[in-house]
């Protein structure tokens, strides 16, 4: 396929992605829209890395190029694990003392 | 190397002190002692005496510039522990773990003065926000203080993707995480002329925007009022300071070679942002009530002024914001400080504070001067150094006016809290007042005078 399907595949999943945190006010439903922005990132990087992999080999057959494209993602599964796991913490603190979720609750602390 | 290995490791060591003992005074002496020795180890370093040498396959790159930073941040840190270390233990008792936090957002700002592309800045950005936002949350039955972490969360991961994707389109353009890719057009194999592709500019912009919100300019300000006034006062002093100092540390490398790629627009993208940024902080912050909302929007204000090194690019920028760092430091730890030992932090709450506190207000003076940017004291020269390497650099003469006009208006809201302090009666609440917190911030005083008289005395060190 070409890179262009990839990329406008990983633009719409992060546009949607923006979209859903700028309008949605469930925390739970931002934090996924989030995740999902996240996520486009990640497949639009393997198809970078992918394309980039498939130019060098034309010339040279053993190069190793596009690969840190892949090593990058393995990163940011990892910190986007590291930020779910404080991000749900944050939650389920909020909801103890107010018992909801909703993030118009927020325009509290502005008075 | 040291820093980054010191502070990860000492931040494990303060997980474990909070294990084998309750004491609070006894995690704190371990905190000031754990800070005291990844500060010689980061200076030995520096010298080359002492060094872990790892090899880092060309991720991380460690300069003077970078350690000497490290320096700083470290000092300031030990400062604000030693100042404010006794506010941090009335956080619940969790007290060691705040510190451990403290010693991985250190980690971060060490990985973010020496990263040599994307990879490593994602990495060092993320090793400093996600501490951080655990911290803004610390005191868990306020809800103002809930409020503040989970928009600060929610915000910072959103600011985050941005950054991703700026940094993906990146390498979609050029094809490496490298720092060259944010500064010099790609060149197509084909074609002998250098041109910037679309996906280089989109994501140039995309991590220009993310790293805006994270050292909060305008127009990518709006989560530090709300973050700063609701998080514990000893953390806002904490995120206010560190951790934007090394946000600007890690702008100003990765721009640092920046004019190729957008050409003109840069300038003229740069400038609007500054002036957006000390519009918003020092209109805003004249009509707050609370000193502590007040010092968030003097800090976007501030920030305003740290973009002028960015803009200049230049050795007297590079001298400036070093200046500037440790100018702000020192006058935010100290003013903070202060503030929390006054019970009511709007400006009524401080009103006749020299009659019952006159060493306090003394030093909260001295700390406001050099916030305003008064001579001699820090933060005149911190500014005139940004304001000259604009000049320096051929920047426009209309840019550094406006810095000066609004740097005019800021002393208006620093004057407000001397006004209340020594031209107003009343009497303030505050807190008990040993003689060694006292002597501390008489230090910090002479710290200000000492370094807006000699402001070589910093620079000498830099070029050792």
């Amino acid at each position: 396929m070409p890179i262009q399907y990839y990329i406008y595949f990983s633009l719409a999943l992060f546009s949607i992605g923006i979209i859903g945190v700028l309008t949605r006010r469930n925390a739970i439903i931002v934090f996924m829209c989030i995740e999902l922005m996240l996520n486009a990132v990640n497949l639009l990087l393997v198809a970078f890395s992918k394309m980039h992999h498939g130019i060098a080999t034309t010339n040279n057959a053993v190069s190793t190029a596009g690969v840190e494209g892949q090593l990058f993602v393995f990163f940011i599964m990892v910190v986007a694990a590291a930020e779910v796991s404080v991000g749900l913490a944050i939650i389920v603190m909020l909801y103890r003392n107010t018992h909801s979720v909703d993030i118009n609750f927020l325009n509290r602390l502005k008075n | 190397m040291n820093a980054i290995i010191f502070s990860a490791i000492m931040g494990v060591v303060m997980m474990f002190t909070g294990i084998f003992t309750n004491k609070k005074p006894v995690i704190t002496l371990t905190a000031i002692v754990a800070l005291v020795i990844l500060l010689v180890a980061n200076i030995l370093n520096s010298y080359g005496i002492f060094s872990i040498q790892v090899d880092t396959k060309d991720l991380l790159h460690f300069n003077k510039m970078g350690m000497f930073f490290n320096t700083l941040m470290i000092a300031g840190t030990l400062l604000f522990v030693l100042l404010s270390g006794s506010e941090l233990e009335k956080l619940g008792n969790k007290t060691a773990d705040f510190y451990a936090l403290i010693f991985f957002v250190l980690c971060g700002t060490a990985i973010l003065t020496s990263f040599n592309g994307m990879l490593m800045l994602f990495l060092g950005i993320e090793i400093l926000s996600i501490p951080l936002y655990i911290l803004t949350g610390s005191d868990k039955k306020n809800l103002k203080s809930n409020e503040a972490s989970l928009k600060y969360f929610l915000m910072g991961s959103f600011t985050t993707g941005i950054m991703l994707m700026g940094i993906v389109l990146l390498y979609g353009a050029t094809g490496s995480f490298g720092m060259a890719g944010v500064s010099n057009p790609a060149t197509p194999p084909s074609a002998g002329v250098q041109t910037a592709s679309f996906l280089q500019v989109a994501g140039m912009l995309l991590l220009f925007a993310a790293m805006s919100f994270k050292v909060s300019a305008a127009p990518f300000h709006f989560w530090t009022p709300d973050v700063y006034d609701g998080a514990p006062s000893v953390f806002t002093s904490f995120m206010s300071t560190i951790v934007k100092a090394a946000g600007f540390f890690a702008f100003i490398k990765l721009f640092a070679s920046n004019t190729s790629l957008l050409g003109p627009t840069w300038s003229i993208i740069l400038s609007f942002v500054i002036v957006a940024t000390l519009f918003a902080g020092n209109i805003t912050a004249i009509f707050q009530r609370s000193i502590k909302r007040m010092l968030a929007y003097s800090s976007i204000a501030q920030a305003g002024f740290m973009l002028f090194a960015l803009y200049s690019n230049n050795d007297l920028g590079t001298e400036g914001i070093i200046l500037y760092t440790v100018a702000y430091c020192l006058a935010t730890i100290g003013f903070f400080a202060i503030l929390m030992k006054v019970k009511d932090y709007t400006f009524d709450g401080f009103n006749g504070l020299a009659s019952t506190q006159p060493v306090l207000a003394f030093v909260a003076t001295i700390c406001l001067l050099s916030l305003a940017g008064i001579p001699l004291t820090a933060g005149f020269f911190a500014k005139y150094f940004m304001l000259a390497s604009v000049v320096k650099a051929g920047g426009p003469i209309w840019l550094v006016i406006v810095a000066v006009l609004f740097a005019a208006m800021s002393a208006y809201y620093y004057f407000k809290v001397i006004q209340a302090m020594y031209f107003k009666e009343g009497q303030p609440e505050t807190a008990e007042i040993g003689q060694g917190f006292k002597f501390g911030l008489l230090l910090v005083a002479v710290a200000i005078v000492l370094v807006g008289v000699l402001p070589s005395l910093v620079l000498n060190c830099f070029y050792f």
